[in-house]
């Protein structure tokens, strides 16, 4: 970021009020302020009761504004337990996909393999893939694969095993393009050094390269929370039981069990937004520089 | 995986400037020639671990759905698989009522992305590189839909559609008994509808690669531009928007990309009924829909395959091929 410079740039012009920049700060409030109208919309309906908005209509003044609703959205569909099912899928699928990618993209970026370019190339290009290419035969793969007594479900379908299994699979293609280029960066002489004094490749990978790779790996790992966070197709088809889902798929089939009234809806839909809003606002910048991280490079 | 090696020179690119042209090259051999063969082991391990398991969960996969297209297959037994030839895409071109408008749908989706969010995006980009005060306001409120699950922006939207309650409806009065104007349900409408919460989310990614796009450009060019007395419009057409080439391309392949795997948004509408039909929705119902229709599934997968490499075949060829020259 070169914010400071940019900044001090930007006060020097900025110094008179411009009638030009006024007519733009009107333009980007107005347009930002209609770009949130739906979540200030699902908001206001969540606050407000059933009954009042059912007597006045929904375009009205509201008379109460209350928590009510996101406390019963919570407690009627059990929130805690898919919040808790989502958890174990992502904490360990964000650092098995971290882990795996990383060594792919050390691999690949410090030794001068003949197959190196062929192996990011099929790395990329899976992650590329629409999900929807590979999910028959995995559907079935998953059915067929037996695991007695290591997931509960007894296969690797509908178990959190099995999802773990393909986020990762997917998303190191990603996180393996972003990290080699990222590692390719390093300079070679730190673990040219390491190499001469006996150091073994682990070493240089664990105790070298990793650490110095730290800002990118902090932006995958949020990048990441977030997309395994919304996911929704891979849970949709490889979970059978509901009890299983993880929240953003459980929302679905709660909105058709639990959730008479569109109010108690908005409370499931803003709740369940809530996690990725909060990782979000404490990340951002790991967020933005991680998603253009990929971009810019290519 | 093997640990065949190559004279192939290596990233000179990065090597430091003074007089170190051959230093890396020496470095990737002394490399090689100090690996023992455990370190050799390790990183056969290293690399093979994490390449099993993407090859077997994406590749395989995606080679099987190819050989299941052109069988059927109850999903039973092994011995139930039939060798079909073409029947299913025969069957696919020409007898499925959904196939073509699918197709034609995700190429709609396609091209309302790129010709209406996607300037917005780039303007908004524009914008918002100006340094102006509360800049981060408004980024973050552009950016918020792309922070949600798709699945949430389906149903925050619905409150919008609802023809009894929604609020579109409640503003026009237009949730009367037989005034009603249903947004999801009414096949003229639903692809719109969908499209415009599509379009919602997508502006914010793209002004933000735009933006990291932006911010990468020298700002001596558009000094240079303004001294030439180019006004602002001069400045972006001839200076600004060459040099965001790029960007520009990883714009057109995310944008294709995405509209090849739109899916959530649909399922959550309407689970792609009448006039939202999508090639993925199609896949999914043959999963898990009531019929298991796996050789068949398969078909439209292959159709979605094919659409894909046609498009991250050239990308990455291109991609890799710079990244080989430098």
């Amino acid at each position: 970021m070169s914010a400071p410079t940019l900044a001090a740039g930007g006060r020097a012009r900025r110094a008179p009020v411009r009638p030009a920049r006024v007519l733009l700060h009107v333009f980007l409030a107005g347009t930002a302020l209609a770009w949130l109208a739906p979540l200030l919309w699902a908001m206001f309906s969540a606050l407000r009761p059933y009954g009042e908005t059912s007597a006045k209509g929904y375009v009205s003044w509201p008379d109460t504004l209350n928590f009510d609703n996101f406390k019963n959205a919570f407690e009627q569909s059990d929130m805690t337990h898919y919040f808790v099912n989502t958890l174990l899928i992502a904490v360990p699928a964000v650092l098995l996909t971290l882990f795996l990618s990383s060594m792919v993209a050390f691999y690949v970026s410090r030794f001068d393999f003949r197959l190196n370019l062929f192996l990011l190339l099929v790395f990329t290009a899976g992650n590329l893939l629409p999900q929807q290419v590979v999910i028959t035969p995995l559907y079935r793969m998953y059915l067929l694969t037996d695991l007695p007594g290591i997931t509960a479900s007894g296969k690797l379908y509908d178990s959190a095993l099995g999802l773990v299994l393909i986020h990762v699979a997917f998303q190191s293609g990603f996180c393996a393009f972003v990290l080699s280029n990222y590692m390719r960066s390093l300079p070679h002489e730190l673990t040219e050094a390491a190499l001469v004094d006996g150091a073994s490749v682990w070493r240089l990978y664990w105790q070298i390269t990793l650490p110095l790779c730290k800002p990118a790996m902090a932006a995958l790992a949020t990048l990441l929370s977030i997309w395994i966070y919304n996911d929704f197709f891979w849970a949709l088809v490889l979970i059978s039981t509901g009890e299983n889902m993880p929240i953003t798929s459980a929302l679905n089939n709660l909105s058709g069990e639990y959730f008479t009234d569109p109010n108690l809806v908005a409370s499931g839909a803003l709740l369940t937004a809530i996690p990725t809003l909060v990782v979000y606002f404490a990340l951002q910048r790991q967020f933005v520089s991680g998603l253009t991280l990929g971009a810019n490079k290519s | 995986m093997t640990t065949d090696t190559t004279t192939k020179s290596p990233e000179a690119a990065d090597a430091p400037p003074s007089g170190a042209a051959s230093a890396p090259k020496r470095a990737a051999r002394g490399h090689r020639r100090l690996l023992t063969r455990r370190d050799r082991i390790t990183l056969a391990f290293m690399a093979g671990v994490p390449t099993v398991l993407h090859v077997a969960l994406v590749w395989v996969t995606a080679l099987a759905s190819i050989a299941l297209a052109f069988t059927t297959w109850d999903g039973i037994g092994f011995d139930s698989i039939q060798w079909v030839g073409l029947q299913n895409f025969r069957q696919l071109f020409a007898d499925n009522p959904q196939f073509w408008p699918a197709l034609q749908h995700n190429v709609v989706w396609f091209v309302v992305l790129i010709l209406i969010p996607t300037p917005l995006g780039l303007f908004l980009a524009v914008q918002l590189d100006k340094n102006i005060r509360f800049s981060r306001v408004y980024q973050t409120a552009f950016f918020l839909p792309v922070v949600i699950s798709m699945a949430c922006i389906g149903f925050v939207w619905q409150l919008v559609y609802n023809p009894d309650t929604g609020l579109i409806n409640s503003l026009i009065g237009a949730n009367k008994p037989g005034h009603y104007i249903d947004w999801i349900g009414d096949p003229k409408l639903n692809l719109w509808a969908v499209l415009v919460a599509a379009s919602w989310r997508h502006t914010g990614y793209m002004m933000i690669l735009y933006l990291a796009g932006l911010k990468g450009i020298d700002p001596s060019l558009r000094e240079a531009s303004s001294l030439d007395g180019a006004n602002e419009w001069q400045t972006f057409k001839h200076v600004v928007f060459p040099t965001l080439r790029p960007t520009n391309t990883v714009v057109l392949v995310v944008t294709i990309i995405e509209s090849l795997r739109a899916f959530d948004l649909v399922f959550v509408f309407n689970k792609g009924a009448q006039g939202t039909e999508l090639l993925s929705i199609l896949v999914t119902n043959n999963i898990i829909g009531e019929s298991s229709r796996i050789g068949y599934g398969s078909a439209i997968a292959v159709v979605l395959l094919v659409i894909s490499l046609v498009v991250i075949i050239p990308y990455l060829v291109a991609t890799f091929r710079k990244e080989r020259r430098s």
